[in-house]
């Protein structure tokens, strides 16, 4: 009898286990691999993430989350490895190298099984006609004015044309007092200063870097706007060790109140606050050429996502994709973020958002979003290679002319092998 | 039973082939390979990736940056770490004070690169603590852009690895100095040999196989650094500070070059590995 009781017993262990592994191998669980975790307030994406499940039950989602720069190169070992997660967070400059590695997938069959309805995207990022990227949110780059800096320099207005930004920065330059004008960061380590600090300029008068896709670097527009750099540096108005600054150097300086103006994302308005309770902020749209009346081009940076290739499950991860599209979801995620919704329906809530946010709004919905190396082939390359002619032409070894050839020269060498 | 022997070896074995051995072979491979990783069925180009890496002008440039800041890392860890040692072992100084330099001394080696690399940027800074003292003693009239001038970065840099890396060589040279029997210096005394002469001819002799071993170490450790120079400078400003480690990373990580940046590790092996020869050299004729 005992023997029997245990003989059940041990029958009913095995049934319970055999339930639990069948329920266990019911749940599928995809990986999604982002640095927006950590720049987000604790436990946001979670929740969302948590919204997710909710609604799909049987799927998990694994957030894997690191710094943006780890997680670049967490994305590039695994294209490298086929272990690439299932959901992909992408920065706009890696999706060329990414999509011709066959690394993430094209979306256009999992839109059109789902019938997904693409005019709700703002922008739909595509290498050779095939859609890799959705940008899901995007942090424009306005110029930060110290406020309290300005009018104790005698500015009164925000710049809005390069002589009266170059004007200002002049008027606030203090090297006594160790105060600057304006902040560039050049350093080749993240070497986006190209693209935030100096071409952002180019964009922001309706020009461009391009022609028919490929590199146009050495016209009138990009030498003037290097000689316009050079101008300011030669006043002295730019904050010196410029070729070592990053990007977080940039906020470090402005917060303390050691440079009056810089070009920054909104995504760091928060932390702004939070570092120094007591600056007076106010944004503009960056400063145009002068006569320039179109439309401000808005550099801006993106979270984007997309799929893996060797995904076992692209229904599943499509699903995720969709969802964190969509304009409800999106729509809290970005007021979450302090960014600009990838999906045209998505509504941000501003009503309890800070003024300058509110303003940045107006801004974005006055100007268009800019930024020509999203889809380049190897982006972060041309940006380096841009950025030490740029310290070349600072350091007084080429001309404007000269390092805007040369980076023509070597984006046109860079686009042949890629 | 001849079979125990190799039982007790394999686990170690089994470790080095899958963690030293197969990505070094796999490196070696992805070298000889056209576009290896971001190319299907990649082809085989034999030495093609190294011709090209021997045509680029910045990987010479980055070798000599490499070779002077290891020969002036290896040399000024030496030194530093010498004079520190010998003032640790002197009783001329006060114990208390001796226990307090020791902990001092040793700070460098516990920060990690990054939080080295985040200290030194912020002293050497245009408007750091470095420049204010430097201004203030009227040695320079002008904020030196330590890290931002082509003419200083590459010196910065090597300064700031001669300032993490040395107490290394004076834990080592302090323990070598302690084992120094003191019947030498006295035996050197009774032959009237004045305080130079005993550092000269007894000290220096004892202490040299630890040197030649802790320098070979250090060289081949230096020549791979890559954490301080990417945080400081990223290799710049223009190619000033570029070495072979922040030049591999590039054409990996930026460009997407592995078959490149593998060539290019490869031929960084292979300095490192002739510096290896002289250290198994070395340790066998010890």
């Amino acid at each position: 009898m005992r023997h029997t009781k245990s003989l059940l017993g041990l029958t009913a262990a095995a049934a319970a286990m055999a339930i639990g592994t069948t329920v266990a191998l019911a749940d599928t669980t995809i990986e999604f691999v982002q640095w927006w975790e950590p720049e987000m307030p604790a436990g946001a994406l979670r929740g969302i993430i948590d919204g997710f499940e909710a609604a799909n039950p049987g799927i998990k989602v694994k957030l894997v989350s690191g710094p943006f720069s780890a997680t670049h190169d967490q994305i590039v070992a695994g294209a490298a490895s086929g272990t690439l997660s299932d959901v992909v967070g992408l920065d706009g400059a890696w999706v060329n190298e990414l999509a011709k590695q066959g690394a993430i997938a094209p979306m256009d069959p999992l839109m059109d099984e789902a019938k997904f309805d693409r005019s709700q995207m703002a922008d739909i990022i595509k290498v050779d006609g095939k859609s890799y990227m959705f940008p899901l949110a995007s942090f424009v780059y306005p110029v930060f004015v110290n406020v309290d800096m300005a009018k104790a320099a005698g500015v009164d207005k925000l710049p809005s044309t390069r002589p009266e930004f170059a004007n200002a920065a002049k008027k606030m330059t203090h090297p006594d007092k160790n105060q600057y004008g304006w902040v560039l960061p050049l350093s080749l380590q993240v070497p986006n200063g190209a693209q935030n600090d100096v071409m952002s300029w180019v964009w922001a008068s309706g020009q461009s870097m391009l022609k028919d896709g490929k590199p146009n670097v050495d016209n009138p527009a990009i030498v003037d706007v290097l000689s316009y750099i050079k101008s300011l540096n030669d006043a002295g108005v730019i904050s010196p060790g410029i070729n070592a600054k990053k990007e977080q150097d940039k906020l470090e300086e402005f917060v303390n109140g050691r440079v009056g103006m810089m070009i920054h994302s909104l995504a760091l308005l928060n932390l702004m606050r939070q570092r120094n309770p007591n600056l007076n902020i106010d944004i503009s749209a960056l400063p145009a050429a002068d006569g320039y009346t179109g439309k401000r081009g808005l550099p801006y940076a993106s979270w984007g996502i997309g799929i893996s290739n060797n995904s076992e499950h692209k229904a599943e991860a499509w699903k995720l994709v969709s969802y964190l599209v969509s304009p409800e979801v999106n729509g809290k995620l970005v007021t979450i973020a302090h960014a600009f919704p990838g999906n045209v329906n998505a509504k941000p809530d501003l009503s309890k958002a800070d003024p300058l946010f509110v303003k940045a709004f107006q801004i974005f919905q006055s100007g268009k979003l800019a930024n020509e190396f999203v889809g380049l082939p190897v982006a972060e390359q041309l940006q380096r290679d841009m950025d030490v002619e740029l310290q070349k032409m600072l350091d007084g070894q080429e001309t404007p002319q000269q390092a805007a050839a040369a980076t023509q020269k070597q984006w046109l060498a860079e686009f042949a092998k890629n | 039973m001849r079979l125990v022997p190799l039982a007790y070896v394999a686990p170690a074995t089994a470790l080095f082939a899958l963690l030293m051995l197969y990505p070094m072979v796999a490196v070696l491979r992805y070298s000889l390979l056209d576009r290896a990783i971001t190319k299907r069925n990649a082809a085989f180009v034999g030495l093609d990736n190294y011709q090209t890496t021997f045509d680029d002008p910045v990987f010479w440039q980055a070798t000599g940056h490499t070779l002077y800041f290891t020969v002036m890392s290896v040399v000024f860890h030496l030194l530093l770490g010498l004079a520190f040692a010998l003032m640790l072992n002197s009783e001329r100084v006060n114990p208390t004070i001796r226990s307090i330099l020791r902990v001092l001394y040793i700070l460098p080696w516990l920060f990690t690169a990054v939080i080295i690399a985040i200290i030194w940027r912020l002293l050497l800074d245009p408007e750091g603590v470095v420049n204010g003292v430097l201004m203030s003693l009227h040695i320079v009239d002008f904020k030196v852009e330590w890290f931002s001038s082509s003419s200083t970065a590459l010196h910065a840099v090597t300064f700031v690895n001669i300032w993490a890396g040395y107490p290394l060589y004076m834990v080592s040279l302090l323990a070598g100095l302690q084992g120094i029997p003191r019947d030498l210096y006295e035996a050197a005394g009774i032959d009237g040999a004045n305080p130079w002469q005993k550092f000269r001819h007894v000290t220096i002799p004892q202490l040299t196989p630890i040197m030649i071993s802790v320098a070979l170490l250090d060289f081949i450790w230096t020549m791979q650094v890559f954490a301080l120079v990417w945080m400081t400078t990223g290799g710049g400003p223009i190619y000033a500070t570029e070495m072979l480690s922040t030049y591999t990373y590039k054409l990996a990580f930026s460009r997407y070059q592995f078959s490149l940046a593998s060539a290019s590790a490869v031929l960084l092996l292979i300095l490192s590995m002739s510096v290896t020869y002289f250290y198994i050299k070395h340790q066998k004729a010890r």
